[in-house]
Parts: structure tokens; C-alpha cells; sequence
């Protein structure tokens, strides 16, 4: 339950505190789940952080939280159509009405969700504004909040259990470059790679760095970079595939799962031992005490110097040439903009609408941002269905829409039982991103919400002063606790129901302030919480 | 309350009574008052499917053991349906090491650095193909194999084996090489034979849906921890409102609507709700259950413990996956973790066989362990890179015992130079559910017809 859960919360925080070593488990993983090498990890010496540190929040910020919202924001009145000056896009661009339902959508899948104020904010801008307010940011962000801190010490993301997944998590919540965030998410499913393998934070922090340096940049510069990382080297076990003996982990999930696909005829189990010995050469050296060091390709000793023949192309290629090959494929853009699409839009593109996506991704050499500003001025997004929100993401809104510092590991075990724990995606495919929910990642969500409600309940010991609340002014205030998020016609009129009928005819103080916790539980448990 | 040995109809009465008793507060039932006033609905439909468990929700651990044995053989007395547990062992398994072919000419040569020796032990030679040799690490195994409790397929797969991880165990997935496939076989078993409001027909005890159960209509689970699933509400201190918390949740899940992801968003919180009530008699007795003495530690030992106690409970499981502990994409540094993996994976086996045994119910449980494919017979020079033939074990007390296919050998390999199949894993779907879950495969297998030749997976 949850109370275990808190138990060993609370004991796994003493213990990091004692311990300095602890045993880790390696795994190499599928679907699944640990290999039973277990590695005597020491805690580093402090190092100084990898990225660069945040700066206070200045008076007057670019996007700043706009005063506390009204119970309804005003409906919009007959707003202009839509109109690009800046953005260039090759597919249709959204003309309706861009209000709060819009903005709320254009914050929770382009960033991770509104603070307070946030969506009127953006709903008064038009929909080109909106979307470059995300996609174009400039200098080193913003931090909004105070620092991370667990048992009320500043993080050390080096030393403490977990985090590396606490220090992204807080950045998460607290950036306000937040796209450049969510795509560093985006990227870090597309190129899964698991500290739990890799067994080095700096070498996962130096890997989500250049996601967020090239997560609106160029696709070919993020393959070598990758490609080259430290992190991917050790993930699928490049550094050990060398002439004489070949490893094909890297080379054939280059292709089947970052940038050409499976069973789409992209290529054969040939390119795949090709393409292995091209990306063949790279090392390392393990050092006892310091681990992986000295990464390097040699070319005399360990790269396979054979002509190779890929995509019927033949050379004698090295990593370069795979980097380029791969990215160059004809079905290449189709992989890129497909994947891209899905995770911002849960049903597919048209034809039309891709073929013109992969036009402009080709012609453009490659280039993120396009496509992504396109997605995000597109009918489709705004029009479409609903899209269900990742774990990590959920809770990150849930603390952005509450102003809660992240404060200790709880903000790592429950969005991880929910499905998702940064750093430890759970196999190279990343996560499952059309299943998140079933029996038992909604049990974690509701174990979560109680996570976020410590300290934010209504308490017994104020029960018996609790005011008088209508059973729809119940709802009204439990709405507006997590920021009025969309929800359906059939869900306010069910939760109505559930207000009225709950509690007796005139319930007690405490019945009632009972009633808002319940009621703020169902808000953000509902399932329209979790879409948006 | 602890009194009450009586039948289904005066708990009923005991039920609304406890109920009535917990809503002090609460208000007569009304016209337009939300479906669940009284707690009741989804409880009483709950209590006439399955009788005596029911009684468990209310009485909780107060109960005498009188009345949990009742509730027992109410549950049994449904009659006793089989259960397949499939364990997926995720990576891509080297068969070439669960079962060692020393006696093959070829294996030395294929295997220099990570290729088994001799154990010593004789009675590691696998009797049906004395090539073959158990891992000394399968030796639980092997005992079991010995007292014909498991049949060895050392060579399954299909045609034009495809070696992505996630493409051929999608093919197992669905039991079909349909790469689109979004139902699992088991999923398509249950839609035909599972009924519409049961999710623990269709089990995944892990922390997300096994894909072979996923269902097109019927409600299937996942819960890693079935002894401790309950929602609680912080600062919802008064029982019938919790109660009625959860229900109105359940009923947020059933609203309909016409987009995809909020359906799948309610159908989740619906299903959530009702494995809930569910589970409700295994949670009454967690903080005092701990697994019997023989299971080794670990997260997969546990699973299978917990797994037990739910058969042993009576809970109405028709099919259930889980994943093996480790992790067997072995590429690198096979020898340094492929041991410790299979022992441990194999006293658990063991252990859960010996549990189901000692609760009269080894007759009633077989299971299936199988992995994505086997692993490329020449080495990398410290592991093995993906296969294609690969293992699969069947086993359970009413397992046939005996060989299934041939080890083909390592003489002659298919063109990628990997281990021929000489079964192919439809064909063994087919035989499951036919022989084993007692029903036509057609339909359920897609191409179950195609694959007609005899095969013998359980005792008669």
C-alpha cells in the first residue's frame, strides 16, 4: 500500500545517508527486466554539475505567471483567423478559435503542462506567438521555484539514489524552456538508453545535454552525437565491437529503432552485419574506482577495415558513413516524421500531410524544429482527439500546477510505478507510449495524486473548522485546485453527482472538507485528467 | 460475524447489514441518488458470481478458517477450470546453453570461449537426446524433466525467423506473424471463452500489460503486487464515502465516449476498480502472508509465491503472464550472468511446483516458459548475438513429459547461419489451447489450421 511505500521511501533516505557503496544491479534488458550482475557502486566525489546552473527567477519573466485565474476564463469572441508570418509550414495550419482549451493542449503536450496563470497567459496570444513562445527559446532557461532538495539537503545528482532522475524530473517542472525539456524527453524514449546499464550519471547527463542542444537542431548531428556519447557506447555495447568480433547490438537498433524501422522493408538481416562492422572501432578503458574512461575509435587496431556493402552501397565505411547512410535512407523521413507526429499526435497523419512533412524534413537537411512547429500550428493537433499524458509528464504538471518544490524521492518512485522513471526506460524501444494505462500504472496514479496531496489535504485537524460548501461549490473549488483542466460534460455532471449524494443532506464540517479531498482526488484521478 | 458459516443468501443479508452500519451518515437511498448509495451494487453482483469470496470483503480477517475453507470450495465448486501461466524470459535465450549440445561435432568449434564443458555430473545428459546437456544451473529443472514434469521443445520458432526483439516476440505475442496484430492469442482465448466482467481472467503480474493478453472486449489485469492493491485517499477518513470515492471512480470509467485514449483512460479506471473488489480477499490478509519457506528471494520468486496463494484462494485466474527474472539479451559477458540468471530461475520454478503441489493443485496449472528466439550458434567472442530456433519448456504435473520436435543439430544451419526450428510455436499455440484449455483453436490461432500434424504437449 501506500503507506509501504512510503516506509520504504523513508528508509531507502536514511540509508543513502549512511551508505556510501551500494549494490546495483546491471541489466541488459527487454522488455524487461534485470540480469543479476551486481556492481559495488561507490558514491563520486562531488563533481560539479554537467549543465549549467539555474539562475533565480528575474522580476518580470517572458512568460510570467499571470494573476490567479477566474473560477471561467471569458469565452474567446470571434478571434482572427489564423495566420503565420514567421513559422513556415508545408501542411494546414489551424484557423478555429486559440483560447484556453487550446493553450491548456498546446502546454501539456508541448511542455508539461500550466502553472497558475499559464493558459490565460497563452490563450491571449495567437497561435503563432503560442507556439514559437516554445519552440524558439533563447539563452540559458529560466528556473522557476527553489531548488530540488531531498530530506531537506540540496540535491546532489551524483551522489543521491536516484538522481539523475530527480535532477531531470525538477527541470521538468521548473524550466521554463519547456519544450526544449519535453523534447529531451521525446528523444531520451526514441534513443532509450538506461542508466542501470550505462551505471554513470555523467554519461546519461551528457546524453540528455545533447538532446536538449540538438532536440531543435539537426536529426543528423543528434545521430553522430549519439551515436559517439558515452552513454549509447556503453548501452548497446559498442565498445566492444571490433574487428575479428563483432557485436551487432548497436548496428541493427540503429536502424530498427532510431531511424529507419522494422519490417518496413528498410533493410535486411545483411545490412544489419554490415552496418555493424562500419561501427566497428570504438573502446574504452575500465579504470577500478573511476570506471569507463578514455573513449576513443582506433582505427588501426579495432575498427573492421573490410569493404562493406549497406543499402547496396558498398565501402570500406566507418561509424561516419553508418551515421550518414542511415540518415540518408530513402525511408529514412517517413521513420523521422512518423515517430516525430506520434508523439504529439495520437492518430497517424494523412499521406498528404507526411509526404509534405518528409519533403520539407529532407529538404531543410534534416532540421527538427520545421516539422515540429508545423505539428504544433496544425489543425490536427488542436482538432483531434485526446492524448494520454506519460507519467513523468503528469506528475511534473501536477507539481507545476500546485507550485510544488521537488523535495525528495517520492517524485521518483511514484511517476516510476506509474510506468516511468527517468533514466530507466524499460528496454532500447523506450516505453510503450500507447499503453500507459491499465490496472495497475492507474493504482500508481492514484498513489501518486496522494503523493502530491502531502501537505496540500485538507487535515483533521481543521476539519471541525471547515466553512460551509455547497455540493457544487465542492466541485467548483476541486476544479479549480488543479487549475480548471479540461474535462467533459459527463464527468462534471458525474462528479456533481458524487457531491450530492456522498455526504448526507447537511453534512458536517468534517464530512465536507472529507468530500473536497475526495473530490480533488477524482478531479486529477479522472480519466480526462490523464488525456488532454 | 465470526459466527456466520451460512449460505450466500443470508451474507447477502450480512453484507447490507455491515454496510448499513458503516454509513452512519449516510442518507436513505433515493431517487436519482448515484447508482453505488449504499455501497452495494457492484459488491452484490460480485458476491453472486463467486459465493464465498465475497464474504472475505466484509469480514475481512476476522474471519474463523471455517468460514474461509467455505469459501474455498464455494469458489471451487464452479468447477475447476486450468490455468496456463506463460513466463516470458526476455532477450532472446540461448537454448544452446539451457540444454548444451556437447555431443554435437560442431558446438566446441561454434562456442570456443562461452561453450559449456562437461558438468561431471551424469545426471546432467538430457535422456531423450543424449547430445544434449542441462546447464548445470537448470538442475531443479532438470530433476523435474526427470520425474516427467516438463516436455523440452529445444528447437521452436517459424519460417523466415525476423531477429528484432520486438518483431518476433510481437509474433509470439499475438500468435501470429501479423506485425499489426494488436490482440494477443491468449487476449483472442479469453474474448471467445473469458467472460465480461472477470479481469483476473487474464493476469499480468507485472507492472504493465503482457501483450499476449491484451483482449479486444473482455477486461484483463496487471498488478505486480495482487496482496497489496488497494486505492486509498489521503484525508478520506470516513469509510463510506472512501467507498463511495472508489466506486464513482469506477464510474468516471464507464462513461462512453467515441475518442480512443479516453476510452482506453475509463476503461482502465473501470477495470481498476473491479480488480479491486477482486482482490479485496487477498488484501485483507497481506500484512501477515509471507511466501513459504522454499521460494529463494527475489522479485520473480515472490510473483510466483503470491501467484500460488491467489489459486490456492480460489480467485478465478484463467490466464496469466509474468516475466522471468534476469535479463538474456546476452551480447557481451554471457558467462559472467547467464548462471546466476537460470538458477535462480529455475529454483523458483521449482519452488512454485512444489507449492502448487502441496495445495492439491498441480493438476489444474501448466506452465509455459518461452523466449523471443534463441541466440546465433557462433559466438561473439564473449556472448552471442541474436538467433533464431530457440527453447521452450512446457511444465506441470499433467505435462506430457516427453520431447517435443528434435534437436536438429548444429551440422547444418539456416541461411543465417542460425539454429532450424523443427516446431514451429503456432503450431504448439494450437495444442495449448485444444489439449490443455479444452477448446477449438480456431480463430484463436489464426493459422492453426495450416499446422496439422499430431503433437503431444499433456498427459490424456
Amino acid at each position: 500500500m501506500g503507506e509501504d511505500v512510503r516506509m520504504a521511501l523513508a528508509s531507502a533516505g536514511r540509508k543513502k545517508r549512511k551508505k556510501k557503496c551500494r549494490t546495483v544491479k546491471r541489466t541488459k534488458l527487454l522488455r524487461g527486466k534485470r540480469k543479476t550482475v551486481k556492481v559495488r557502486k561507490c558514491r563520486p566525489k562531488r563533481k560539479p554539475p554537467v549543465l549549467a546552473p539555474a539562475k533565480a527567477s528575474p522580476p518580470a519573466p517572458a512568460m510570467a505567471p499571470a494573476p490567479a485565474p477566474a473560477a471561467a476564463p471569458p469565452p474567446p469572441t470571434a478571434p482572427p483567423p489564423a495566420r503565420l508570418t514567421t513559422i513556415t509550414s508545408p501542411i494546414g495550419v489551424y484557423a478555429g478559435p486559440f483560447g484556453p482549451a487550446q493553450a491548456e493542449r498546446l502546454l501539456w503536450r508541448a511542455g508539461c503542462g500550466p502553472r497558475a496563470g499559464q493558459v490565460a497567459a497563452v490563450a491571449a496570444m495567437d497561435l503563432e506567438a503560442a507556439v514559437m513562445s516554445l519552440t524558439r527559446p533563447s539563452g540559458e532557461p529560466v528556473m522557476d521555484g527553489p531548488e530540488p532538495t531531498v530530506d531537506g539537503e540540496p540535491l546532489d545528482p551524483y551522489g543521491e539514489w536516484f538522481g539523475d532522475t530527480l535532477y531531470w524530473f525538477d527541470r521538468l517542472v521548473r524550466s521554463r524552456h519547456q519544450l526544449v525539456e519535453r523534447l529531451a524527453l521525446v528523444f531520451h524514449d526514441w534513443w532509450a538508453t538506461s542508466n542501470d546499464v550505462v551505471g554513470s550519471t555523467e554519461f546519461m547527463f551528457e546524453q540528455t545535454n545533447l538532446f536538449r542542444t540538438h532536440g531543435l537542431g539537426s536529426f543528423a548531428a543528434m545521430v553522430r552525437a549519439v551515436t559517439t556519447g558515452r552513454a549509447m557506447l556503453l548501452f548497446l555495447d559498442a565498445i566492444t565491437n571490433r574487428k575479428g568480433a563483432i557485436n551487432e547490438n548497436y548496428g541493427r537498433e540503429l536502424m530498427e529503432l532510431f531511424t529507419l524501422g522494422a519490417d518496413r522493408g528498410a533493410y535486411t538481416e545483411s545490412d544489419v552485419r554490415e552496418l555493424a562492422k562500419a561501427l566497428s572501432g570504438w573502446r574504452a578503458d575500465w579504470v577500478p574506482g573511476a570506471g569507463w574512461t578514455d573513449f576513443r575509435w582506433e582505427q588501426a587496431d579495432r575498427w573492421d577495415p573490410t569493404v562493406k556493402t549497406v543499402f547496396g552501397q558498398s565501402g570500406r565505411f566507418t561509424w561516419e558513413d553508418a551515421c550518414r547512410l542511415v540518415v540518408q535512407h530513402p525511408q529514412h523521413a517517413s521513420f523521422f516524421v512518423g515517430k516525430l507526429w506520434s508523439y504529439f499526435i495520437p492518430t497517424p497523419p494523412s499521406a498528404d500531410v507526411a509526404a509534405r512533412l518528409e519533403a520539407a524534413y529532407v529538404a531543410s537537411g534534416h532540421q527538427i524544429r520545421p516539422i515540429v512547429e508545423a505539428i504544433l500550428c496544425s489543425p490536427e493537433f488542436y482538432e483531434g482527439p485526446r492524448m494520454t499524458k506519460p507519467p513523468a509528464v503528469i506528475a511534473a504538471g501536477m507539481a507545476r500546477a500546485r507550485s510544488l518544490p521537488i523535495d525528495g524521492q517520492g517524485w521518483v518512485w511514484f511517476p516510476g510505478a506509474a510506468g516511468q522513471r527517468l533514466y530507466y526506460p524499460p528496454d532500447v524501444s523506450g516505453w510503450d507510449d500507447k499503453r500507459w494505462l491499465d490496472t495497475n500504472t492507474v493504482r500508481a496514479r492514484w498513489e501518486l495524486i496522494n503523493e502530491v496531496m502531502r501537505g496540500q489535504s485538507i487535515t483533521s485537524a481543521t476539519w471541525d473548522g471547515y466553512p460551509e460548501e455547497s455540493a457544487a461549490q465542492a466541485v467548483a473549488n476541486a476544479r479549480a485546485f488543479w487549475l480548471d483542466p479540461a474535462l467533459t460534460d459527463a464527468t462534471v455532471a458525474s462528479l456533481h453527482e458524487f457531491s450530492a449524494g456522498g455526504v448526507p443532506a447537511n453534512p458536517s464540517p468534517r464530512l465536507r472538507a472529507q468530500r473536497q479531498n475526495a473530490l480533488r482526488q477524482l478531479v486529477a484521478a479522472s480519466p480526462d485528467y490523464q488525456t488532454c | 460475524m465470526a459466527a456466520c458459516h451460512c449460505k450466500d443468501y443470508s451474507r447477502a443479508a450480512l453484507l447490507r447489514q455491515g454496510l448499513a452500519q458503516a454509513g452512519a451518515g449516510l442518507r436513505p437511498i433515493e431517487a436519482g441518488m448515484p447508482v453505488p448509495a449504499g455501497t452495494g451494487l457492484s459488491r452484490r453482483s460480485f458476491l453472486a458470481r463467486s459465493g464465498g469470496l465475497a464474504l472475505a470483503v466484509i469480514g475481512g480477517g476476522a474471519l474463523s478458517p471455517a468460514a474461509w475453507e467455505e469459501g474455498i470450495a464455494s469458489a471451487s465448486a464452479a468447477g475447476p477450470a486450468p490455468v496456463l501461466i506463460s513466463i516470458f524470459m526476455p532477450g532472446g535465450v540461448d537454448s544452446l546453453s539451457l540444454l548444451a549440445p556437447l555431443g554435437d561435432p560442431s558446438y566446441a568449434g561454434l562456442r570456443p570461449t562461452i561453450g559449456l564443458g562437461e558438468s561431471g555430473d551424469p545426471n546432467d545428459v538430457f535422456t531423450e537426446d543424449t547430445r544434449l546437456h542441462w546447464h548445470p544451473d537448470l538442475a531443479p529443472i532438470r530433476d523435474l524433466h526427470r520425474s516427467g514434469m516438463v516436455s523440452v521443445i529445444p528447437a521452436i520458432g517459424y519460417a523466415d525467423p525476423n531477429q528484432s526483439h520486438f518483431t518476433s516476440r510481437h509474433f509470439w505475442e499475438v500468435g501470429e506473424l501479423d506485425p499489426h496484430g494488436r490482440v494477443g492469442w491468449l487476449g483472442r482465448y479469453l474474448d471467445r471463452h473469458g467472460t465480461a466482467d472477470n479481469p483476473l481472467q487474464g493476469l499480468s503480474l507485472d507492472h504493465d500489460l503482457a501483450p499476449g493478453l491484451a483482449a479486444a472486449s473482455v477486461p484483463v489485469a496487471a498488478v505486480a503486487s495482487p496482496e497489496s492493491f488497494r486505492l486509498w485517499t489521503r484525508d478520506v477518513w470516513d469509510p463510506t464515502l472512501d467507498t463511495m470515492l472508489n466506486q464513482r471512480f469506477g464510474a468516471l470509467g464507464a462513461i462512453p465516449t467515441a475518442d480512443g485514449e479516453l476510452a482506453a483512460a475509463r476503461n482502465a479506471a473501470r477495470q481498476t476498480i473491479a480488480l479491486q473488489d477482486q482482490l479485496a480477499p487477498l488484501s485483507s490478509r497481506s500484512p501477515a502472508w509471507a511466501p513459504p519457506g522454499s521460494y529463494p528471494a527475489g522479485s520473480f520468486p515472490r510473483r510466483l509465491a503470491v501467484l500460488a496463494e491467489m489459486l490456492g484462494t480460489g480467485l478465478p485466474l484463467r490466464c496469466v503472464a509474468l516475466d522471468a527474472n534476469g535479463g538474456y539479451d546476452t551480447h557481451a559477458d554471457q558467462n559472467g550472468t547467464l548462471p546466476g540468471d537460470l538458477s535462480l530461475f529455475a529454483r523458483a520454478i521449482a519452488a512454485f511446483q512444489a507449492d502448487l503441489t502441496a495445495r492439491g493443485l498441480a493438476d489444474r496449472v501448466l506452465i509455459q516458459v518461452w523466449s523471443e528466439f534463441g541466440r546465433r550458434p557462433q559466438e561473439n567472442g564473449g556472448g552471442s548475438d541474436h538467433g533464431a530456433g530457440g527453447m521452450s519448456l512446457l511444465i506441470g504435473t499433467r505435462a506430457k513429459g516427453t520431447m517435443v520436435g528434435e534437436f536438429p543439430g548444429l551440422g547444418t544451419l539456416d541461411a543465417g547461419g542460425n539454429l532450424r526450428h523443427t516446431v514451429d510455436f503456432r503450431h504448439v499455440y494450437k495444442h495449448v489451447v485444444q489439449d490443455w484449455l479444452g477448446v477449438d483453436a480456431t480463430g484463436i490461432v489464426p493459422d492453426a489450421a495450416t499446422f496439422s500434424a499430431p503433437l503431444t504437449l499433456v498427459k490424456s
